[in-house]
């Protein structure tokens, strides 16, 4: 049927003879398909080498006519001095993206969860509606209360302090809805309902039935919500104004706002940024790819 | 699996169940049982709406009530100011229109390469090719990046005395450009960082449409003597249709709220200006500039609330000229 492995499996013998025969010539690479693909790999993976050639060279080299090309070996000069920077703060930016993306990661997972099974499998009032007020809650932008939201924070005594950037984040309307749609194909009926028969309470069969279920949309909702909230940048930048207390993206836009513009300094920043992620990559792309495929990201 | 449940635990249950009508009053247990049915699913839910109404409703209806005054942290009082922000925004706010102006641009700029390259990789990639992870994994790879990292890394490829792009340019006799001075340049600029981010994305998401799509259509058309392009532009497109809508909608929201790559292009001071004459200032960036730098949050308000228009209207734009152009097709 199509070149997937899975899909390949899927297709029953005929159609499968039938591809190999003229037709199935529509699926072969040609020439063009692969210097395209090729291209389109170089451009995707140049600016991540280009991060690297730049973090690794003084700050002269790096502007210099015509730049570098090849990494140099002030690397770990240049992490030394951007993790020293007394303005950017970015080792403190890093403990606080950590603690802030992991936070919202779990109670994202947690609370999608419960709220998907019970969108999904239980019985209750008014249950479209309030799935509908979800829905429209996912297309507001966060611009749209930006004001309020801040002077909110004033009045809570967040400004420039974590709870400002995790509080308001804890539970995503795309969160629930992802897992509700998982819980409904995966979770049979049947099974609530036997468990029920037995006397479970609702919270034991979310917990011992349902939830085991839900564990790889759960992986895939964690990994995509940590990459949004590690990446998140409009309101930590309203609200994190103060440079002492920021998330490592506040980090480094400090870093690009003072005076004298340190390229290599600022590079190395970009790659301490991004690492955390990249190792998350190494190890859960095909997840992460499994997740947007199914349609499953939002913006 | 229910059947083995069914018939392992009966006996036990029956008696239960006898024994509890033989009372004829409900027990406290069973109370409590049916408590649990009707109320766990609201307790379940509830955890969003809190959250949803505190952080998102209140803020929101604040902002149409900020946006009817003249509220300041400059003013000791404040005053009901009827529509008198919104009218002075359309029309003695030159900077508004042009920030609206920028907005729109980048997002044509970007999204209609974006979308069309997206269309192409995933149609190679929909072909029989060995290292099908690999490439998935390269192109998916910049959605790790943040904003801010594109941002500051294209900066410098984009640099006006030593960048990446003005020495390639030179190889071929080009004069530098300065990427920050003009519209045309700087838009072009900070697309390209949009589109490095999300093509790749796109392209899966297109890629996981196109293998739904039945292989008969094809072998039908193939027999009827129809060519690779012709076949693309008749079956493939068309079947695309509602996951294109969906792409568009969605770099609509993303596009017409533009913020951190326009924002990092200026090193220094003075990044939400966008320019020196405002040549790359969004919507967004007009928004944080009139209420930190100009201190009018009513006027503010007022900027929020049209920016939400905008979308909405954008968006249901949109969605009206996809669905009629991939028709036609």
């Amino acid at each position: 049927m199509t070149t997937t492995p899975l899909a390949r499996t899927s297709a029953n013998g005929k159609s499968r003879r039938r591809n190999s025969d003229q037709p199935g010539q529509l699926w072969r690479a040609t020439p063009l398909t692969w210097i395209g693909l090729v291209i389109a790999v170089f451009l995707s993976f140049f600016p991540f080498y280009w991060m690297i050639v730049i973090a690794s060279r003084t700050n002269d080299a790096a502007n210099a006519w015509p730049p570098p090309f090849l990494p140099g070996g002030n690397l770990g000069e240049n992490i030394q001095r951007v993790l020293t920077n007394e303005d950017a703060n970015i080792f403190k930016g890093l403990l606080n993206s950590i603690l802030v993306s992991g936070t919202i990661t779990v109670a994202t997972v947690f609370f999608g969860a419960l709220a998907g099974f019970a969108f999904a499998k239980l019985r209750f009032r008014g249950k479209n509606a309030l799935l509908l007020v979800i829905l429209a809650s996912m297309m507001v932008p966060i611009q749209l209360g930006v004001l309020p939201l801040y002077l909110l924070m004033a009045e809570l005594g967040w400004l420039n302090r974590m709870p400002a950037v995790t509080v308001p984040f804890l539970i995503s309307g795309f969160g629930i809805f992802m897992m509700r749609q998982y819980a409904e194909q995966s979770v049979p009926n049947e099974l609530i309902e036997a468990a029920r028969v037995d006397g479970c309470s609702t919270w034991r069969i979310f917990w011992h039935v349902v939830a085991p279920a839900l564990r790889p949309a759960a992986a895939v909702l964690g990994l995509l919500t940590f990459m949004e909230q590690w990446n998140q940048f409009f309101w930590p930048f309203v609200v994190l104004a103060d440079p002492a207390n920021p998330t490592v993206q506040i980090s480094l836009r400090t870093l690009n706002s003072a005076y004298f513009s340190d390229t290599s300094q600022i590079f190395a920043g970009t790659l301490i940024a991004t690492l955390p992620l990249f190792l998350v990559f190494v190890l859960f792309g095909r997840q992460i790819i499994g997740g947007i495929m199914e349609g499953a990201v939002k913006s | 699996m229910s059947l083995e449940v069914e018939t392992a635990a009966p006996t036990q249950r029956e008696t239960q169940v006898g024994s509890e009508r033989r009372r004829g009053q409900e027990t406290p247990r069973r109370s409590l049982a049916r408590l649990d049915i009707k109320l766990s699913p609201y307790l379940y839910i509830l955890p969003f709406f809190i959250i949803f109404a505190i952080f998102g409703v209140y803020p929101i209806l604040y902002t149409v009530w900020l946006s009817l005054t003249d509220r300041s942290p400059l003013n000791p009082e404040t005053s009901f100011v009827g529509l008198d922000n919104f009218i002075e925004l359309v029309t003695e706010d030159p900077q508004f229109w042009n920030a609206v102006y920028n907005t729109f641009g980048m997002f044509v700029v970007a999204t209609v390469p974006q979308l069309l390259l997206a269309l192409l990789l995933a149609n190679a990639l929909n072909r029989k090719i060995r290292g099908q992870t690999f490439f998935r994994m390269a192109i998916a790879m910049p959605i790790i990046t943040s904003t801010a990292v594109v941002a500051l890394i294209f900066s410098i490829i984009y640099g006006r005395d030593f960048g990446l792009i003005n020495w390639l340019l030179d190889q071929f006799g080009i004069d530098p450009i300065d990427w920050r001075a003009s519209k045309p340049a700087s838009w072009f600029a900070i697309s390209t960082m949009v589109d490095w981010r999300w093509t790749g994305y796109n392209a899966l998401i297109y890629l996981a449409a196109m293998q739904a799509i039945p292989k008969d259509l094809y072998e039908a058309a193939a027999l009827d003597g129809a060519s690779r392009m012709r076949q693309f532009w008749s079956i493939t497109i068309p079947q695309l249709r509602p996951t294109i809508i969906f792409t568009v909608i969605i770099s609509t929201i993303g596009g017409l709220q533009l913020f951190t790559e326009p924002l990092l292009f200026t090193s220094g001071s003075g990044g939400l200006l966008g320019g020196s004459e405002g040549q790359f200032q969004t919507i967004t960036m007009f928004l944080v500039e009139v209420m930190t730098n100009r201190m009018r949050w009513g006027y503010a308000g007022a900027v929020s609330l049209v920016l939400f228009v905008l979308i909405a209207l954008f968006s249901i734009l949109n969605f009206l000229l996809v669905r009629r152009i991939s028709s036609d097709k």
